[in-house]
């Protein structure tokens, strides 16, 4: 009785959205941990860990993404109005804002052409198909506006939506070693060039650093995915247009 | 009563947004077009309600875990990742140092160059 009863548990459970949800953020919480034993050392990511865990635990299992999605998609769903969510700390910080919006909105527009032109320019170079430069090209925008651009130019969303998060944690690894390298100290210069480049695993890593670089880098986070969504679909026509893939 | 009051009315917003995009189709996504019309609401009003607050921090508090389904999601990438894993990887290591260094850089120089006034009032710490 015992044997069969365990394999029905494992059908149910398998088929049931329950298991991959409860995985995920029992997974995250222990990555959570782990990443605060380490003194929050970047390369402890919890997205890096949490992500590792749960491919070797879905190969062992034998589950398919498909399947672990079920139960996924209700972590997944909440990027929606995490985004809308992300015009809380842009108010809470419109009157910073206001006395620098000439130098952000440069920084932004710069940033956001140079985050996709770079990757698209980079990616023919090193022989990359036209489906791989269109899935990298809104990389550095938060996932649900980067599925949507990549969608609109010709990539494949859900590739995207992986680059996404693996520009995050690049930009969050690397982000505070290169800005001592180049010398930028100041907070503000920091969080703008963390929220463009790396959008909220960036944001997550800048509010480690001070409140005030979390704060700005949440901001160029929300104003980038914007800028990304209007510029990045005009911007591949540009170069279509100059260099022929 | 307060959290669930903020979460209903962040969906409210995507909702619209999402509706709004369709209709007219505009280039940019549901979610954003919702951020931008909350901003614009907190504006008008003038301050942000605590619902609406404590619904954004805790959303936004662990934006991380948020990432992990679509991150997972690599495992059904592993054969065009392995593919084309040189422009790949190389594309998106590259291209990310390159916007940090050169963002941080523009920042820093456009704020010494039209942020003068402002240090200058302040007394200027320099």
């Amino acid at each position: 009785m015992n044997e069969p009863g365990l394999k029905d548990i494992w059908v149910y459970l398998s088929a049931s959205p329950l298991l991959g949800l409860t995985i995920t953020l029992v997974a995250y919480g222990v990555a959570y941990r782990l990443y605060l034993k380490t003194n929050s050392n970047p390369l402890a990511n919890p997205v890096v860990t949490s992500v590792a865990m749960l491919i070797i635990v879905l190969l062992a299992t034998g589950t398919s993404y498909g399947d672990y999605f079920e139960g996924g998609q209700f972590v997944h769903f909440l990027l929606g109005p995490a985004t809308v969510a992300l015009a809380v700390p842009l108010y809470q910080q419109f009157s910073r804002l206001r006395q620098l919006w000439l130098p952000v909105t440069i920084s932004l527009f710069c940033g956001v052409v140079i985050a996709a032109g770079s990757s698209i320019g980079l990616a023919r170079l090193l022989g990359g198909s036209t489906e791989i430069q269109m899935s990298l090209a809104p990389k550095s925008a938060t996932a649900p506006v980067a599925m949507g651009i990549s969608e609109k130019i010709g990539g494949l969303p859900s590739l995207t939506a992986v680059l996404v998060v693996i520009t995050g944690i690049t930009g969050a690894v690397l982000g505070t070693k290169l800005f001592d390298w180049i010398r930028v100290r100041d907070d503000t210069a920091k969080g703008i060039a963390m929220g463009v480049a790396a959008h909220g695993i960036g944001t997550a890593r800048a509010f480690q650093v001070s409140s005030q670089m979390g704060a700005f880098s949440g901001l160029a986070m929300a104003l980038s995915a914007f800028a990304t969504a209007l510029l990045v679909p005009w911007l591949v026509d540009l170069l279509e247009a100059w260099i022929p893939a | 009563m307060q959290f669930l009051n903020g979460i209903t009315l962040l969906l409210v917003y995507q909702l619209v947004g999402e509706i709004t995009v369709r209709l007219l189709g505009l280039p940019i996504p549901g979610p954003v077009l919702g951020m931008v019309m909350l901003f614009v609401t907190l504006m008008i009003r003038g301050k942000a309600p605590d619902s609406v607050d404590q619904a954004s921090t805790a959303l936004l508090s662990h934006l991380s875990l948020l990432f992990v389904p679509a991150g997972v999601g690599m495992m059904a990438h592993f054969g065009r990742i392995a593919d084309e894993w040189v422009p790949i990887t190389l594309a998106l290591l590259l291209s990310t140092v390159i916007t940090m260094v050169a963002t941080a850089l523009i920042m820093q120089v456009t704020t010494r160059w039209f942020a003068k006034p402002l240090t200058e009032k302040e007394g200027g710490d320099e």
